[in-house]
């Protein structure tokens, strides 16, 4: 992400909340959608929801981390950063200066699978902000002097959200063990090392590579007609020839032989435990079942893991697991972690984690824990339209891991009809302990003592 | 460079040229705001919003860090948190069941001056959303197991503060600006503070500030006037007026120059520079608030981020920021940057703020954070959820209904003059608090 957002409590809660983010909606009672392939290839879909005087656009780049040559991680995190830095009629910084005048705001991310750009807007000024999406998807500079020192604000990013929060150094280690082969393993931001190395000729490429009209998908939502909405994208895209995008091969990760444990050695006041299994994504038919899965023990504080081992047993801070299936390819991750508490043994806590899981697998959900997890799930979707925006992301998500927006509509219809016997199926089929990664933090005593007075700084 | 020819780029500069006309106004804003005072003293504050079936309710209770009592920092804090953790009637277990029940979600918690029960209900369960909410605001047991279990969560949480630099820093920054001012210690309360607080501390707590006639609350969704006039009767009809009476809160200490290091083994060293700053309720608040986004406050295009991030690549963040509550909160500066660079981002730090007190800003620059401020303030409203949190502040800092009508106006009337008079006024380049968490280069500290 270029522009931080105040940062989130600890414990993973940060990577969590996106996961939540990309729960999509039912379009039911919805919004009108309609969706539109320009001839050079560009994918549109226009929502039209008039709920707020506020429009959004997304411009979802299918490039992300995993498209990223061994040693040049980080290539399309610091090319979004790039994406800001000037194009051949918009200079240096105007980007920002421009939407902002307009009472706008924008910024962007970066995933494995996507990089996405976004800005929120009063609908009557759609036009300029597809003119400057237009304009960047083609003509940007990526100056030699801009890109060195945007090397350094990465490098300055890594060190804040990774280097220095143990938490997110667990999580950083333990995707680049459960994949052992897919570039999954790669992280987002990018190793230090490669940071270091990569070079202008790498983000040009990087750039006329990925950044074509067929490769792209936009998403515009607010109150504006789909069909103006629709035109208002073709005028402005519609002249950007189309490229070559290389044919994608479909990397397999091997299955995992055994269990794989790493640990990250640093100074903290308390362990963490982060557990990962490789589960299918987005699309095979234990998707459901593993959603209601994680909705049954991580859901709300009457879910399994927050009474059991927060609640009734007092061992973690907090406990939860999450699935994130809206991957581009598998094998998707399910997450089981914790926050240990004080005085308590972090095997204990690990063992309380899979328990729940086992105790799934070996009883059935009972009927009225089902119904819960089923009402939660529905209602989740229904608060989820409150914000254009958060819908506009989800259908962005849809289309990029090539589910579409069908797949919003049904989610409710899917979820209602997995059974207990689908979950503990689940739960049995995918989470022994061979297929597990576990990331451990063990926390090291502090090199360098505490407070102290500023040496020779006396107060005035 | 560029794969499309000039023919496109001409087009697009043409487009952006007509673009720059005002800026899209806050009167598409839609807010029939109705203000609903009921017989016990409860203000309601409600917005029908029937477009998707749910409602969203943000009672606020004029009791937050604030008042803690002066020995027992925390009390607020675990009041609030305590209150959806069991009531007469319900164990903390059948409140989580019955709302996890219906996807329902209830939360308490307390901020600097306010504490907060919000609530999110679909359309259908509503009847038993405000039956909940008034139970956990009416009713709560404060359970001795139950004080225990939030006791120890609290002092696990403080621990793992301890691992975010952003944490230490911001503690120890209000703690030297503040001192013993009630802004100084922590919302959460502190190691020491939170094994002397007592059932009876939360109880009396609780008996002083929970009163219908101290509590603020919005309603916005799915929700028709009548239904809410008959829903909050018969939910909190039966709650009593009662008197509250406000302690008496010490004044906010002058600022003062300290500088403070505290040496950990980190990458980077975080950075909080600032001193006293003003009330919500100040007359210079929005002129101050023009001032700090040119500053620091405007993202990208501020002055210290384009200096500090975009021409020097010394940091991914760089803020300012007044924090302007009941109470004078803090102006403050945050920065991460590598150790190295620290005493270079602080030099830049106070260049920048003695550069604002020394002259006007710019037309344009003004001109920008003003189209960006009014174009964008609709933008901070566009869910019921971020409605409903805004509108029971607005009614306890005496905003006024018509705040959303007349923010545009006070953004807009702010003068060139005014900027550098609230630069003057209410940054201080001398006497300010620095601290620094990680292991900078003290003797290149300015």
């Amino acid at each position: 992400m270029r522009r931080p957002a105040r940062r989130i409590s600890r414990g993973g809660a940060a990577w969590l909340s996106l996961v939540l983010l990309l729960t999509p909606v039912p379009a039911g009672a919805g919004p009108k959608i309609v969706q539109d392939i320009l001839d050079n290839g560009l994918k549109v879909v226009a929502v039209q929801d008039d709920k707020s005087p506020v429009s959004t656009i997304q411009v979802w780049y299918k490039v992300g981390s995993r498209h990223e040559p061994q040693g040049k991680t980080g290539l399309s995190h610091l090319l979004e950063h790039m994406m800001f830095k000037g194009t051949a009629t918009v200079g240096k910084g105007e980007y920002s200066k421009t939407v902002a005048r307009h009472g706008g705001t924008e910024n962007a991310f970066t995933n494995r699978d996507a990089t996405v750009y976004f800005q929120k807007f009063a609908p009557d000024r759609l036009e300029l902000a597809l003119s400057l999406e237009a304009d960047r998807m083609t003509n940007l500079l990526l100056d030699p002097a801009e890109f060195e020192l945007e090397r350094k604000v990465v490098m300055e990013e890594r060190r804040m959200r990774i280097e220095d929060d143990p938490t997110s150094l667990v999580v950083e280690e333990m995707f680049a063990s459960a994949y052992k082969v897919h570039p999954y393993r790669h992280p987002v931001i990018g190793w230090m090392e490669d940071l270091a190395a990569l070079s202008r000729e790498d983000l040009v490429r990087h750039y006329k590579r990925y950044y074509v009209p067929n490769n792209a998908i936009v998403v515009v939502a607010g109150p504006t007609d789909p069909a103006e909405a629709i035109a208002k994208v073709k005028a402005a895209f519609g002249k950007i020839p189309k490229g070559d995008v290389p044919v994608e091969t479909a990397v397999q990760e091997p299955p995992p032989l055994g269990e794989r444990r790493v640990k990250v050695k640093k100074e903290a006041q308390l362990p963490f435990v982060f557990a990962g299994y490789p589960v299918p994504r987005v699309g095979h038919q234990d998707e459901y079942a593993l959603d209601l899965l994680a909705q049954v023990l991580a859901a709300g504080k009457s879910s399994r893991l927050y009474k059991s081992l927060v609640y009734e047993k007092q061992i973690a801070a907090y406990a939860a697991a999450s699935y994130d299936q809206m991957t581009s390819q598998d094998p998707a991750l399910f997450y089981l972690y914790a926050g240990v508490k004080p005085g308590v043994r972090t095997e204990d806590v690990e063992k309380a984690l899979y328990r729940e899981v086992e105790l799934i697998a070996s009883q059935p959900v009972p009927e009225k824990e089902m119904e819960k997890a089923k009402n939660q799930v529905e209602a989740a979707f229904i608060l989820g339209q409150d914000s254009i925006f958060n819908q506009a992301r989800q259908i962005g998500q849809a289309e990029l891991v090539g589910v579409g927006v069908r797949y919003i509509e049904n989610y409710v219809a899917n979820i209602r009809k997995v059974t207990a016997a689908d979950v503990q199926r689940a739960a049995r089929d995918y989470f022994s302990e061979d297929r597990r990664t576990v990331g451990i933090l063990v926390p090291v005593p502090p090199k360098t003592k505490g407070t102290e007075p500023g040496e020779g700084k006396p107060s005035e | 460079m560029s794969r499309l020819g000039a023919r496109f780029a001409r087009f697009l500069a043409v487009l952006i040229l007509i673009g720059i006309v005002a800026a899209g106004r806050a009167e598409a804003l839609d807010l029939p705001i109705k203000k609903l005072v009921f017989e016990n003293g409860m203000t309601v504050l409600l917005l029908e919003r029937p477009s998707l079936p749910f409602v969203v309710v943000d009672a606020k209770i004029l009791g937050g860090s604030l008042y803690d009592p002066d020995d027992r920092p925390g009390t607020a804090s675990l009041t609030a948190s305590l209150l959806t953790q069991g009531t007469a009637s319900r164990s903390a277990i059948d409140l989580a069941e019955a709302l996890d029940s219906v996807g329902a979600s209830l939360r308490s918690s307390a901020s600097d001056d306010f504490a907060s029960v919000s609530l999110t209900v679909l359309k259908k369960d509503v009847q038993l959303g405000f039956e909940i909410l008034a139970d956990v605001l009416m009713n709560p047991s404060f359970a001795e197991g139950e004080i225990a279990r939030e006791k120890a969560q609290i002092q696990a949480q403080i621990k793992s503060d301890m691992d975010d630099p952003a944490r230490i820093a911001d503690k120890l920054f209000a703690s030297l600006v503040f001192k013993n001012h009630p802004y100084g210690h922590p919302v959460e309360g502190t190691e020491e503070s939170i094994p002397k607080i007592g059932r009876e501390d939360l109880a009396a707590f609780y008996k002083r500030y929970y009163k219908p006639n101290n509590i603020v609350m919005a309603v916005v969704g799915d929700i028709t006037e009548e239904e809410a006039i008959e829903i909050v009767n018969a939910r909190f009809g039966r709650w009593a007026f009662r008197n509250v009476e406000a302690p008496a809160i010490r004044s906010v200490p002058k600022a003062a120059r300290v500088v403070k290091i505290v040496s950990k083994d980190l990458k980077q060293a975080t950075i909080r520079l600032g001193h006293p700053g003003i009330r919500r309720s100040s007359p210079d608040y929005y002129a101050a608030y023009v001032m700090n986004h040119i500053l620091g406050g405007g993202g990208f295009s501020s002055r210290m981020m384009t200096r500090v991030r975009d021409e020097k690549g010394l940091a991914y963040d760089i803020r300012s920021g007044f924090d302007a509550g009941l109470e004078p909160g803090a102006f403050s500066v945050s920065v991460q940057t590598k150790n190295e660079t620290a005493p270079d981002a602080v030099e830049m730090v106070l260049e920048e703020i003695n550069r604002i007190r020394k002259a006007l800003v710019s037309e344009a620059e003004l001109a920008d954070a003003k189209s960006y401020l009014i174009g964008s303030f609709p933008l901070r409203l566009d869910t019921n959820r971020k409605i409903a949190s805004i509108l029971s502040s607005v009614e306890f800092y005496g905003l006024g209904l018509d705040y959303f009508e007349t923010y545009p106006r006070r953004i807009d009337s702010v003068s060139r003059e005014e900027v550098l008079k609230m630069a003057r006024k209410h940054l201080n380049p001398k006497n300010y608090v620095l601290v620094i968490v990680g292991k900078p280069d003290a003797s290149r500290l300015p």
